[in-house]
């Protein structure tokens, strides 16, 4: 089977695109045929990646295919296409599959009454397809298209319900705000095809260290970096995403938290041999990703929708993910993404039942006590949060820790102290969450179901995974994880216990903070929100980041435009204003020449032929001459 | 003897004529006898440059006959056009018709 299997990996993110194909012209008219193809050959999919895996994974450091075929050529231009199966991308492989497999078989209950049923499975096996083809790409053009379309399909997924404003508004503003991202990653792969002549991973990875020009160097590892920036929702190019949340929640869970967000992750991990050798754009990973995690993580503080809590938070995990890769830490980087996915499709999922269940509620001070009503989401909802905040033993505790661990180890204290501050906020705020929303004391939960079986199956195996992932890379199991998935140019520095211990501590502390305001009421959540009114506004505006831009837009969109107009109106305009009117004003003088007297006529006539006996003369003579 | 350059001449003289009468004579009958004299004087460069040329060819006396063909028909056209105008206007003055102007 395996060696069936390696050479045809390219049937991993086919069968999904098959079936696309399939429901899009023939099956949607049987929805629940749709749904158990489309769930049946992402499954498949998912066997087929642990047959990769087990390959790749059978030799120690980890074995690496390629399989590569001429695509085009023309002259001075090659493009290849093919497969690149390794480590990092049979880690990949396996969080997509499974996660794309559990969320479809959760939508069949989240999506049971939607008109767009079969259309919902039809986008989720394209964006299956997409993503695993991005994922196993060999070279930056062919990841380029993927990258695209996972990007057509998360549009296509905001917008599900387009029926409504916001989410034809959201979709439209995701599409718009990757482009300005894609701009620059097009740009950074048309600047590696020039400068070395080849786009395949491996060809690039050869080339790029002994490129020495640091000058040209440095603007396209930034440029590169813009992709990420934008698909990963980076600050500034963060805005999509919580407005994404518009969405299906199972499509949040799984495009907009586990997979396609963490691409631009996986893309700098995949490239890292280019930022790894320009260290001016790893600081700038490193600080937009510290940044992010940070503002994102304060945003999520005073925020009551319960996906856009759980949306910040994936901005700020995100933002720590590429922390992680700026400072070197890349094997951290690709852990964190992996447990991420795990957890945080887990939580999304579980709000997705809890607002199943309160019939499209998403407002946290509007639930409470879900606890009691629905005690298997309320269970790994918290095990999710636990995982997220990084209380060990689960596996959020072993990736952040190591992220942490690999911001001070190269020497970012800054960094570290910002990512331990950072870690404080997220147990607090997700706590908030939990005791307001399944344990409050609000009434309107009371009338809450749990969720049917084949919603809450996923939910405990995702938790279930939430749990025991983190233990690759543990010392329990010697760092398996980073045996497998590391750089010559990244760290991975030892483990320290006093890093450990103080993650700990403080995410406990964020608990027993949240604890204390929202379960006990020791301090009034309501007098804290009436001291600090301005900053509570600042957060809950989201530090106004939209409206600064739609400003922005106005400003320079709407003065561009006025610029325009006055260029039209007094430049082109004027100009062809005087044209007309030097023509009508000699029509309106030479008229006069046409007095009817055909005498006159006659005599121009024998003027005009003389001039030129006259002129044929003189150039005769001249030539004579 | 008389050369190539007579009779030259005395076409420019006869064509001069012609114009002088085409530009100054307000009578439209005139104007046409004018432009009969233009063609006349035509014909006698053709005949002219024919014999003195290209002995042998009759090249120039067939363009001559062809002019006179032509000049025939000209004065019927011109004459019935005058006549209808003269009919309309009780005039045959060429400063009287200039209704097709600005």
């Amino acid at each position: 089977m395996t060696e069936f299997i390696l050479p045809n990996a390219w049937l991993i993110p086919f069968l999904p695109f098959l079936g696309f194909a399939l429901i899009a012209l023939f099956l949607h008219r049987w929805p629940k045929v749709s749904a158990g193809v489309s769930i049946a050959l992402i499954a498949a999919g998912f066997i087929f990646s642990l047959f990769v895996a087990s390959a790749v994974f059978s030799e120690p450091g980890g074995a690496v295919y390629e399989f590569t075929t001429r695509w085009l050529e023309m002259s001075g231009l090659k493009v290849d296409m093919g497969l690149l199966l390794d480590p990092l991308s049979a880690v990949m492989l396996l969080v997509v599959t499974s996660i794309a497999t559990l969320v479809q078989i959760y939508s069949i209950g989240y999506m049971k009454e939607d008109p767009g049923f079969a259309s919902y499975f039809a986008y989720q096996s394209l964006f299956a397809a997409s993503m695993l083809g991005l994922v196993l790409s060999n070279n930056f053009g062919q990841m380029f298209v993927f990258w695209e379309l996972v990007g057509i399909c998360s549009y296509f997924l905001i917008g599900f319900w387009f029926g409504l404003p916001s989410a034809k508004n959201a979709a439209i503003k995701a599409f718009v705000t990757n482009r300005v991202g894609d701009f620059g990653f097009l740009l950074g792969i048309l600047f590696l095809q020039i400068i070395f002549g080849t786009l395949t991973f491996s060809g690039l990875a050869e080339a790029v260290p002994a490129y020495t020009n640091m000058a040209l160097m440095v603007p396209v590892a930034v440029l590169l970096f813009l992709g990420p920036m934008g698909k990963s929702a980076q600050f500034p190019l963060h805005v999509w995403l919580p407005d994404a949340m518009e969405g299906p929640t199972p499509v949040s869970a799984l495009i907009h938290a586990a997979t396609m967000v963490a691409a631009g992750v996986y893309l700098v991990a995949r490239a890292f041999f280019i930022f790894s050798s320009v260290p001016e754009a790893m600081t700038v990973i490193a600080v937009i990703g510290g940044f992010t995690a940070l503002f994102a993580a304060t945003i999520a503080l005073a925020q009551n929708d319960i996906k856009r809590i759980l949306a910040y938070s994936t901005l700020s995990q995100l933002g720590y993910m590429m922390m992680a890769m700026g400072v070197g830490a890349m094997t951290a980087g690709m852990f964190h993404l992996t447990t991420h996915a795990f957890f945080k499709s887990l939580l999304f999922l579980g709000a997705g039942s809890v607002i199943h269940a309160m019939a499209g509620e998403q407002d946290i001070w509007k639930m409470g006590n879900l606890s009691k009503k629905m005690p298997v989401t309320t269970w790994t909802f918290i095990i999710g949060a636990l995982a997220l905040a990084g209380i060990p033993p689960l596996s959020g505790f072993w990736s952040k820790d190591e992220i942490l661990l690999g911001a001070y180890a190269s020497g970012h204290y800054g960094l570290y102290i910002l990512g331990a501050f950072v870690a404080f906020l997220t147990a607090f705020y997700m706590f908030r969450l939990i005791f307001v929303a399944f344990f409050g004391s609000n009434k309107e939960g009371e009338h809450a179901h749990e969720s049917p079986g084949v919603m809450t199956v996923p939910l405990i195996i995702l938790a279930v995974a939430a749990v025991f992932v983190g233990f690759v890379n543990s010392p329990f199991m010697h760092h398996l994880f980073g045996e497998f998935i590391s750089h010559p140019m990244g760290i991975q520095p030892h483990p320290s216990s006093m890093i450990m211990i103080s993650s700990s501590l403080i995410a406990v502390a964020g608990i027993v903070l949240a604890w204390l305001i929202y379960q006990k009421e020791v301090i009034s959540h309501l007098a804290l929100r009436e001291r600090f009114k301005g900053i509570h506004q600042l957060l809950q505006n989201k530090y106004y980041m939209d409206e600064f831009y739609a400003r922005m837009g106005q400003i320079f969109v709407y003065g561009a435009a006025q610029l325009m107009f006055w260029f039209d109106i007094h430049v082109i305009n004027a100009f062809v204003d005087l044209v007309a009117r030097f023509t009508g004003k000699s029509g309106d003088t030479l008229k006069y020449t046409e007095d009817g007297q055909v005498q006159n006529y006659a005599l121009y006539m024998v003027a005009g032929a003389l001039i030129l006996v006259v002129v044929a003369t003189m150039a005769a003579v001249s030539v004579i001459a | 003897m008389i050369g190539l350059p007579h009779y030259l001449l005395l076409g420019s003289f006869l064509f001069c004529i012609g114009v002088f009468g085409v530009l100054t004579r307000r009578n439209a009958i005139a104007v046409l006898m004018s432009i009969e004299l233009m063609l006349n004087a035509v014909n006698i460069n053709l005949v002219a440059a024919n014999k003195f040329a290209a002995a042998d060819a009759v090249t120039g006396q067939l363009l001559a006959v062809f002019v006179i063909v032509v000049a025939a028909a000209e004065i019927a056209v011109g004459l019935a056009l005058i006549i209808s105008i003269f009919r309309q206007r009780k005039s045959v003055e060429l400063n009287d018709f200039n209704l097709l102007k600005w």
